[in-house]
């Protein structure tokens, strides 16, 4: 498998996986807004994967579309990050994933609207005006509920907590990484978290919460996800998510 | 990147006086393109029908090229569900008129942005409830959207507050009227 393909699955699964845990809350998010938003971000992570996905079936050049590349992989096939599949928690625990994914998404699409492979800075020109939304949402709701109530900074705190050990994943390079960022396709991740820890800190310090910083992180020396290890959740979801391919294999709309 | 742009909050103050920008109508094939222009203007957006898909400026060019239409049209957001109602409508509108040897592109780049709407279109959409969108200074930047100023599209009142930043659809924000206690969408700049 080519670096690019590979890389491309990557950059798909994270915003298909993402926007199937976003979806998941129709129908019982907090309030009627929030629910309609959480699936627009979802919406807006779909439409995104699927462009990564569709390239990447003609990058692979064996007939494969984004439906296919989508519903018909296992879970080890599976490129995503760990922090996009775990479960969707509580309001808190939703926002802490989402607060995590969408500064590190910002700063990797900015970097990728530089890219030398056309395609990829054409997606990536698109997909940063709608995710620069998701920032300044997902960094509302940390403030608002740091900021607020006992309950809530005591909730938001540990979401943040929750989820930090599986934010090292986003920021170690491999090969992969490492050739395309030799021929300026795609950013080393390493680079992007400085710039990922200074935008989430001065967040987290305006919502008078404490950064975590503990130094284990998971994923890094078995591969992650980005190698096809995964947690246990995303087998469950990708089980919902492929249903009906699965069980009726080719039906159409 | 997530660097707060006061730009943005200094550019409410009014709408942007740029026109959406076409490729000129004109040259040996502008009678059949001048027709699709027109046909395309009766094509609502679906999921806005106070404006058409042109003055949405989604439309970004029509050429001719061996007697077959050629049309490029950009989706607003890269989720955006209506695509391929709106490839199915064109088709449709034009097929009435007695055009069907036509070919639809899909193009991404540049990137969509609210500044195309035509200022017909954002009457409209203000006529239809829905507060159009100021000027995008910094798209790449966007941020704190809250601070902008949204007047209200029912009274006019400038004190209205932010209730979410997405609203019935991903391009639009949902506001309230603090004076008239309407709710009311605010196609954000994009």
């Amino acid at each position: 498998m080519s670096a690019k393909l590979e890389y491309l699955l990557r950059l798909g699964d994270n915003d298909v996986v993402l926007a199937q845990r976003l979806g998941e809350w129709v129908g019982h998010g907090p309030v009627l807004e929030e629910d309609i938003a959480l699936t627009n971000v979802g919406l807006d992570l779909l439409g995104q994967g699927r462009m990564w996905l569709a390239y990447a079936g003609e990058v692979e050049g064996k007939g494969r579309t984004e439906d296919d590349l989508a519903f018909l992989r296992d879970q080890h096939a599976y490129r995503n990050v760990q922090l996009v599949e775990l479960p969707n928690g509580d309001f808190a625990d939703t926002m802490a994933r989402q607060f995590y994914f969408d500064h590190v998404h910002l700063l990797l699409l900015h970097a990728l609207a530089r890219s030398t492979d056309g395609r990829i800075a054409e997606i990536a020109a698109k997909a940063q005006k709608e995710v620069a939304y998701h920032v300044e949402r997902s960094a509302d709701w940390v403030v608002r509920l740091g900021d607020g109530t006992e309950e809530s900074h005591t909730r938001m705190q540990r979401a943040l907590d929750k989820f930090w050990p599986y934010t090292g994943e986003l920021f170690t390079p491999d090969a992969v990484d490492i050739e395309l960022a030799k021929r300026g396709v795609a950013p080393d991740p390493s680079t992007l978290r400085e710039p990922w820890l200074a935008a989430i800190g001065s967040v987290v310090k305006e919502a008078t919460l404490a950064m975590p910083d503990g130094e284990w992180m998971q994923g890094l020396r078995r591969g992650g996800g980005k190698h096809g290890v995964h947690t246990e959740h995303l087998g469950h979801l990708l089980s919902e998510m492929q249903f009906l391919q699965r069980a009726y294999p080719g039906s159409s709309w | 990147m997530v660097e707060t742009t006061p730009t943005l909050a200094a550019a409410t103050a009014s709408l942007p006086p740029e026109e959406a920008q076409f490729e000129p109508r004109g040259g040996p094939s502008a009678r059949t393109t001048d027709r699709v222009w027109d046909a395309l203007a009766d094509v609502p957006d679906p999921e806005v029908p106070a404006v058409s898909i042109v003055e949405l400026g989604i439309v970004r060019n029509v050429s001719m090229t061996d007697g077959r239409v050629r049309i490029e049209v950009t989706p607003t957001y890269s989720g955006c569900p209506a695509t391929e109602m709106i490839s199915t409508m064109i088709r449709e509108r034009l097929a009435a008129v007695g055009l069907t040897d036509v070919d639809l592109v899909m193009t991404l780049s540049p990137p969509w942005t609210t500044d195309w709407i035509a200022p017909e279109g954002k009457r409209k959409l203000a006529q239809f409830g829905i507060a159009p969108p100021h000027a995008v200074v910094n798209v790449a930047g966007i941020s704190r959207i809250r601070k902008a100023t949204v007047p209200c599209p029912r009274c006019g009142s400038k004190t209205t507050s932010l209730l979410s930043q997405f609203g019935s659809t991903a391009c639009k924000a949902q506001y309230r009227c603090d004076d008239c206690r309407e709710p009311f969408d605010y196609f954000k700049p994009h």
